[in-house]
């Protein structure tokens, strides 16, 4: 297969301000731009939109509205996972050889349409996220005696990384015991325990090997890539694993030809606490029981190696924008360009995304 | 509307089954997943199994699963300690206000 980079990229401010969709988009696009060098609009012959905003014909507003004329344009929507599934049909397009550098830009807004499946008749008049995070997080207590601090940590260290992540929707550090005496959502779950929907856009530029090199000195490759649908109705699910990502990831590293253990950061789905403790096992980054033991040593050693920009739960989820974001943060690390953030001697980086409870996983391995 | 939520709407709490494939369509739907042959409607058992709950506020909520496959939340009339996993429910009410919503009781174990 083609080898295809990641060779520039940008970011909105994730903020709690409710925006155009076309202006979220338009503006981590100008960040492409303005930071990738011999860029021009006539190279890019793919612009795919990742959104769950149901504005139509986002991909061809916004590619008029850059002046660019592509090939290939339109907008993909898998609610939460909207971000890496655009970014893995972009690569599979300069793969196919159909183009050779493809913009690939996601945006949604605050209180978006796309955090409630109205199809899933099983969940009944429990459709928010809420209830299937408080029934994972209840079956992962039962399980694993896991304890209200060990999912608060998981909080405490996302935020504290949000801090250092100029683009994070907040910047204020919590202690676990705030975190574990704040609000009450369900019994299982606390409010800052929670990721929230907010505005931002998020922007790659992916190109051939042949392509990459004029944009930047530091490409960055998409070695592995690992998807995988299980259902759409969350009562499927098994409760203690997600399963899709388990699937997901095992193709990831077998593509890319490398064990978990050479993983050297990771953007990971902590759509709430609970799904980082499961996701840390499920990548195989620790083994099955012991994600309470991993996050805490790195929460006490201030290792960022898992969620350095502050996850979901410390930079904010809109939706469209997450798995690009977490593309872009794990490109800037590889290219040691993180900031306070970086992480030293990076050379592989995973991003872990999903949907929908974790009815559909998609995993991303990139190299340096 | 789909038979589901119109039977749903009397009170009748259905699932779509296959005749050829001998088997439930869960979540409700026009054909079979297996096969893609039409399929025919029919009541679900009312009794059931918690697999999972938890408590929002006063409202103690719940998976249950019924015949083995079917799994679907609701509101538990029950204390939150007097209730756990594998614990035998009845479907108590079913119905359809916008929402399908559906409630359950503990059964004598
Ligand atoms: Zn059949």
């Amino acid at each position: 297969m083609k080898k295809i980079a990641v060779v520039g990229y940008g970011n909105t401010k994730f903020t709690k301000d409710k925006l155009p969709i076309e202006s979220l988009l338009l503006e981590s696009t100008k960040q492409v731009f303005d930071t990738t060098k011999n860029l021009s609009q006539d190279l890019i012959d793919g612009v795919i939109v990742s959104t769950n905003d149901n504005s139509k014909y986002l991909g061809a507003i916004l590619s008029e509205l850059s002046g660019i004329k592509p090939k290939i344009s339109h907008t993909v929507e898998h609610l939460c996972s909207s971000g890496s599934s655009a970014v893995i049909s972009g690569f599979s397009y300069i793969a196919s050889g159909l183009v050779d550098t493809v913009l690939v830009t996601g945006a949604d807004n605050i209180g978006n349409s796309g955090q409630i499946l109205e199809w899933d008749k099983s969940r009944g008049e429990y459709d928010r996220p809420i209830y299937w995070a408080s029934m994972f997080t209840k079956a992962h207590k039962r399980q694993f005696n896991t304890t209200d601090e060990e999912l608060a940590i998981v909080s405490a260290k996302n935020h504290k990384h949000a801090m250092d992540n100029p683009h994070a929707y907040t910047h204020k550090p919590y202690t676990i015991s705030e975190i574990m005496n704040s609000k009450n959502i369900t019994d299982d779950l606390r409010i800052l325990d929670c990721s929230y929907s907010c505005s931002g856009g998020s922007s790659i530029l992916l190109s051939s090997e042949k392509t990459a090199k004029k944009f930047t000195d530091q490409p960055i490759w998409i070695s592995g890539i690992g998807q995988k649908t299980n259902s759409a109705s969350f009562t499927k699910n098994k409760l203690t694993t997600l399963s899709s990502s388990v699937m997901a990831a095992n193709d990831a590293y077998k593509m890319a030809k490398i064990t978990p253990q050479e993983i050297d950061v990771a953007e990971i789905h902590d759509a709430f606490s609970v799904c980082e403790l499961m996701a840390v096992e499920d990548l195989n980054f620790t083994e099955k029981n012991t994600g309470a033991q991993y996050v805490r040593n790195l929460f006490n050693t201030e290792d960022r190696k898992i969620n350095p920009r502050g996850g979901l739960i410390g930079a904010g989820h809109p939706l469209g924008a997450t798995g690009i974001a977490q593309i872009v943060e794990i490109t800037q690390q590889l290219q040691n360009k993180a900031e306070k953030r970086q992480i030293s001697n990076a050379n592989h980086g995973l991003i872990h995304n999903m949907s929908a409870a974790a009815t559909s996983s998609s995993v991303l391995v990139l190299k340096s | 509307m789909n038979k589901f939520e119109s039977e749903l709407k009397t009170g009748n709490f259905v699932t779509s089954e296959c005749n050829h494939c001998n088997r439930v369509v869960w979540p409700p739907s026009d054909y079979c997943d297996n096969c893609f042959q039409k399929v025919s409607w029919r009541k679900i058992s009312k009794n059931g199994t918690i697999i999972e709950l938890s408590k929002k506020e006063n409202d103690v909520f719940c998976i249950s699963e019924f015949e083995n496959k079917i799994r679907i939340m609701g509101k538990l009339d029950a204390q939150i300690d007097m209730a756990k996993p594998g614990q035998r429910v009845k479907l108590s009410k079913c119905l359809f206000n916008g929402k399908n919503r559906f409630f359950f009781s503990l059964e004598n174990n």
